[in-house]
């Protein structure tokens, strides 16, 4: 009896979650497969041949420009990480403790998400102005006397690069960190005040790990985003910088998908370890 | 009341500051897009006009902005409606706690955490082989769905998670057949989230570019098309078409919001006066 209503169960759990199903192995695991056979693939100026060669692969290890390449993409990421992850627990920590009435807090929370839906593209864009030569920094800074000429380092660098993924990514941050906040138990934060803790230690010794959850699929999210772009590298820095996603992007811009698939299998398995590594810290499904 | 802290001053002044932050860049591309017919991309103004904002309506010299428009709104509608069902039937089933589940979880963050421009190259080169031509109504569509799915599912996830089951077995109890429970029961009470992941659904879908590039065929979607003008349009027209789509951004948002709004009073009205006493 009971063995049928699990299989019951079984049938009407996967009739429910096969469109979902679908769309994930046509679209998710179908095209991951079909870039791990590409990259072994070869190709001439103006097409790919099936192959089974591991010139692309090769080819991607030998040169410099790859370890350099990856170097910068974790620098992306290891900073931005670091920057949301401050910036996103501060926002956090203020509307979960210091915001008294529901109201207010989900009017200041949606105040902070508003911006994620409207489009990254023209965020960045929204930059130019601030960061131009000519710009608002510039004009600024030269304003109050703080420096002679315009500063060149403003847009189109690495600085413009971070400042952006910090300006689309911090959300990602305080969303997950501003959930776990909203679940600590208030009479906790009293014990401890009780017991005699400063306002501090309670943030260090009993707010912080109760929130790690919350940091680590922040941190998750971030830390993928940051390493799987290369639209606001390419746009920030002017072209002058390169991360992994522009390598993917700028061999299928020259046609050479074999090339561009073995990277994005190096690239999909980089990712796959850190969020290995991160997971180990935490269980996400549990925690949502 | 209790007195404010100096950390609660210090933290609201942090607080602004990140505000001003977020929608700084956005507010000063709308003031720079008044620019006059002369006006530069930065400051200072040369006049102000709605020049640009007509130069948006004229024949354009590149692209296609209002075909990509009308491209973008319809896919992001279909991504939101699929992107709803698909996520509270995916909701559904993950309570059943179904053998396999664990493979489907999996695949849903593996959906979220792949880099985007591996989805984009992937179904290209599908539909590349198979000799299928690429069009944002299909390769589109799909990879778009592989990055809205996600939300929506972790969406219902922090739904069901909160979710009383006592409702459903006093409707059961009452004799209820599991449609109607779901009909009658249980979509009503989480009828409010829903449009949570409908918002998803259509600004995700509505904003995506990566997932999109080499899967929209010769068609653009809306950010395709802004990303093309980027590189050869040096006047505040881009000014004025990143203020207007963020304004429409900002309409539908507020419209979502509104019913969301609406739908939670109307629960309120018509749910239950259980704990309130005689009545």
């Amino acid at each position: 009896m009971y063995k049928f209503f699990a299989q019951k169960n079984n049938l009407i759990g996967w009739m429910l979650a096969s469109p979902l199903s679908l769309v994930l192995v046509f679209f998710l695991i179908c095209p991951i497969i079909m870039i791990v056979i590409v990259s072994f693939w070869g190709a001439t100026e103006f097409s790919i041949y099936p192959a089974f060669q591991w010139d692309n692969y090769e080819f991607l290890f030998s040169s410099p420009v790859t370890y350099s390449v990856f170097f910068k993409t974790f620098m992306y990421a290891f900073i931005t990480w670091v920057i949301t992850l401050i910036i996103g627990f501060t926002i956090a920590y203020y509307l979960a403790f210091h915001i008294k009435s529901l109201t207010w807090q989900i009017a200041l929370f949606l105040l902070c998400t508003i911006p994620f839906w409207t489009s990254n593209i023209i965020r960045m864009i929204s930059w130019i102005p601030f960061l131009g030569r000519n710009g608002i920094a510039n004009e600024t800074l030269l304003g109050l006397g703080l420096i002679s000429e315009p500063v060149e380092w403003l847009l189109f660098s690495d600085f413009a690069v971070i400042l952006a993924f910090v300006h689309l990514y911090t959300l990602f941050m305080v969303v997950p960190i501003f959930n776990t906040m909203m679940r600590i138990d208030h009479s906790l934060l009293e014990a401890a005040r009780d017991a005699g803790a400063s306002g501090f230690q309670t943030l260090v010794n009993v707010i912080i790990p109760l929130c790690k959850p919350g940091i680590m699929i922040g941190s998750i999210f971030v830390v993928t985003l940051v390493m799987g772009d290369f639209i606001t590298v390419r746009f920030m820095s002017g072209s002058q910088s390169a991360n992994v996603g522009r390598l993917i992007s700028n061999d299928v811009g020259l046609l050479q998908y074999p090339s561009a698939s073995a990277t994005a299998v190096v690239l999909l398995l980089t990712v796959l370890i850190t969020i290995g590594i991160m997971l180990r810290f935490v269980n996400i499904r549990k925690e949502l | 009341m209790e007195r404010r802290s100096l950390s609660f001053y210090v933290l609201t002044f942090i607080f602004a500051l990140f505000i001003l932050f977020l929608y700084g860049p956005t507010i000063t591309i709308a003031i720079l897009s008044l620019q006059g017919p002369n006006g530069g991309l930065t400051f200072p103004m040369n006049g102000m006009s709605l020049h640009w904002f007509y130069d948006l309506f004229e024949q354009q010299a590149v692209g296609d902005i209002w075909g990509s428009f009308r491209r973008s709104f319809a896919l992001g509608f279909l991504v939101m409606v699929i992107t709803v069902i698909v996520s509270v039937m995916g909701g559904l089933a993950f309570r059943k706690k179904f053998k396999g589940s664990g493979i489907v979880f999996y695949l849903v963050i593996t959906s979220l955490i792949i880099p985007s421009i591996l989805i984009s190259l992937g179904v290209g080169l599908i539909f590349n082989q198979l000799g299928w031509d690429v069009h944002w109504s299909t390769s589109g569509l799909g990879s778009q769905l592989t990055w809205t799915l996600p939300f929506g599912l972790l969406i219902m996830f922090a739904v069901f998670n909160r979710f009383d089951k006592s409702y459903e077995e006093a409707a059961r109890d009452l004799g209820a057949s599991p449609w109607q429970t779901i009909r009658y029961v249980v979509l009503p009470i989480i009828g409010p989230s829903l449009i949570g992941v409908a918002l998803f659904g259509f600004t995700l879908s509505y904003d995506e570019f990566a997932r999109t590039l080499l899967t929209a065929g010769s068609y653009n979607t809306l950010p395709l098309e802004i990303f093309g003008m980027t590189t050869n349009v040096t006047t505040p027209v881009l000014y004025a078409l990143g203020t207007l789509t963020t304004v429409f951004s900002f309409a539908m948002i507020g419209t979502f919001l509104g019913i969301a709004v609406y739908m939670q009073k109307r629960k309120k009205r018509l749910g239950s006066d259980a704990n309130s006493g005689m009545v």
